[in-house]
């Protein structure tokens, strides 16, 4: 049995650690592109993999923009949870906002009335008794030039062109060198779902699809910060889902450099 | 690669030197702006209050900036403070770039036409790593003043005092040429 406290203290961890410390497959890719490159591009990569030593040995948030708190939970059916899921995520992305620090990002959609930090809390039910949560903290920069279209059966032959026309009109907006998350199919809802839980993946693994994505946003040259290079992308994840026969959903969801995530099993 | 050590209170004198491509370190005084304290900075100058704009706005560099801040016993320590996405600003820019005496923006991300065409022959667009919030905060000293903090932490506007704030480098120079070639 899985009890809230246990899972609240799991979830603010998993947040401060996405804040503060990089993954090893996106720092991997990071110091791969820094050897490639020349001129700015270089200069702005050795910028960032600095920013995150700083970031590390002073644990404080890489970037200011702590992001909304995305929090992915698959509950073991057999993990017999007493507790609002939702709630506690909530209770958790408090303390957090105290603890890590985060910013406060939350407002209303309308208002604009600022409310603190309020997570995304996409919750499933699995198979066994653990209960497997993944954190995302994400920023609003690559947020906004992520793009849904629902295309039609006709159009399947240049869904590789539209990835990369999202990705052009993102320029230098989102911080690139980014991470391109991609869904494609499902509904209109499942696409964007699948195309967030793509970047969850291990950046380092790609399929031949992926990669020849990934070359063409490369020679779009718009680099780091925008400023012009050979990485504009550091990696393109696909996932898809069978959808109707009548419809095409393609869902672009883009993640900035700092692809921030953390992951536990409790239980 | 040229690379300038600059002073915020001497950029404005050497501002047209500059080359897109230049990389630049900025000391001294920055004031920070985003979404909302644009647009409050807009409308009190559309409805003739400019007095009640902080003086900072028009003689310091703009930074695009909503730092995540924590309140301790020394009082305000700049956790992270990397820029924010300069293209939201694209409608405002132009205004405050007519009234200020030191006309430098920072940033990231690059501006659109309209700035471009506001800064020919006047200012600089900077671009700071993107991401970089506790590089950033490792160069600022201290707060030295903060204006408007009812529009909460991100929005308030801050002046900061920075010691060699970079590398930024000249993503749009004063002779129109822009590094952006997708914005």
């Amino acid at each position: 049995m899985v009890r809230r406290e246990e899972f609240i203290e799991t979830v603010v961890e998993l947040i401060g650690r996405a804040e503060t410390e990089l993954g090893e497959d996106v720092l991997e890719l990071l110091r791969e592109a820094e050897k490639k490159e020349d001129g700015h591009a270089k200069m702005i990569l050795q910028s960032l993999l600095k920013n995150v030593e700083i970031a590390r040995e002073k644990r404080v948030p890489m970037c200011q923009d702590t992001g909304i708190p995305v929090i992915f939970v698959d509950v073991g059916i057999d993990a017999k949870l007493k507790f609002d899921v939702y709630d506690a995520s909530r209770e958790a992305v408090r303390i957090a906002t105290e603890r890590v620090p985060l910013r406060p990002n939350s407002v209303h959609p309308i208002t604009r009335e600022n409310v603190g930090n309020l997570p995304i809390v996409h919750c499933r039910l699995v198979e066994g008794d653990k209960v497997r949560i993944a954190v995302m903290p994400k920023g609003a920069g690559s947020e906004n030039v992520s793009r849904q279209m629902m295309l039609l059966p006709g159009d399947a032959r240049r869904i590789k062109d539209v990835i990369v026309s999202v990705v052009k009109e993102a320029g230098g907006k989102p911080c690139p060198p980014i991470f391109v998350g991609v869904g494609i199919g499902g509904t209109f809802d499942e696409s964007a779902i699948l195309a967030k839980r793509a970047l969850l993946r291990d950046v380092r693994k790609m399929n031949n699809f992926e990669l020849e994505i990934l070359e063409e946003i490369n020679s779009l040259g718009i680099g780091p910060m925008g400023l012009g290079g050979k990485t504009t992308a550091l990696a393109v994840l696909v996932e898809t889902e069978c959808c109707h026969t009548a419809s095409l959903p393609v869902a672009v969801n883009i993640q900035c450099w700092a692809n921030r995530k953390a992951f536990a099993v409790i239980g | 690669m040229r690379v300038f050590h600059l002073n915020c209170e001497e950029v404005a004198e050497v501002v047209r030197e500059l080359e897109a491509g230049d990389v630049v370190y900025l000391t001294g005084k920055v004031v920070t702006a985003r979404d909302r304290a644009h647009m409050r900075i807009v409308e009190l100058l559309d409805s003739g209050r400019k007095s009640d704009i902080p003086e900072e706005v028009f003689s310091c560099p703009i930074y695009h900036c909503g730092p995540l801040l924590r309140r301790g016993k020394k009082g305000i320590e700049v956790v992270s403070a990397g820029p924010t996405t300069s293209a939201r600003m694209n409608p405002y820019a132009p205004k405050l770039l007519e009234l200020t005496s030191c006309p430098v923006i920072i940033g990231k991300g690059g501006m659109g036409e309209e700035v471009r065409r506001a800064l020919m022959g006047k200012g600089v667009y900077l671009a700071f790593p993107g991401g970089a919030g506790a590089l950033a905060a490792d160069r600022i000293e201290n707060v030295e003043k903060v204006y408007w903090e009812d529009l909460g932490m991100a929005e308030a506007v801050y002046v900061f005092r920075v010691r060699n704030f970079g590398p930024c480098v000249v993503g749009i120079d004063s002779k129109g040429n822009s590094l952006y070639s997708f914005s």
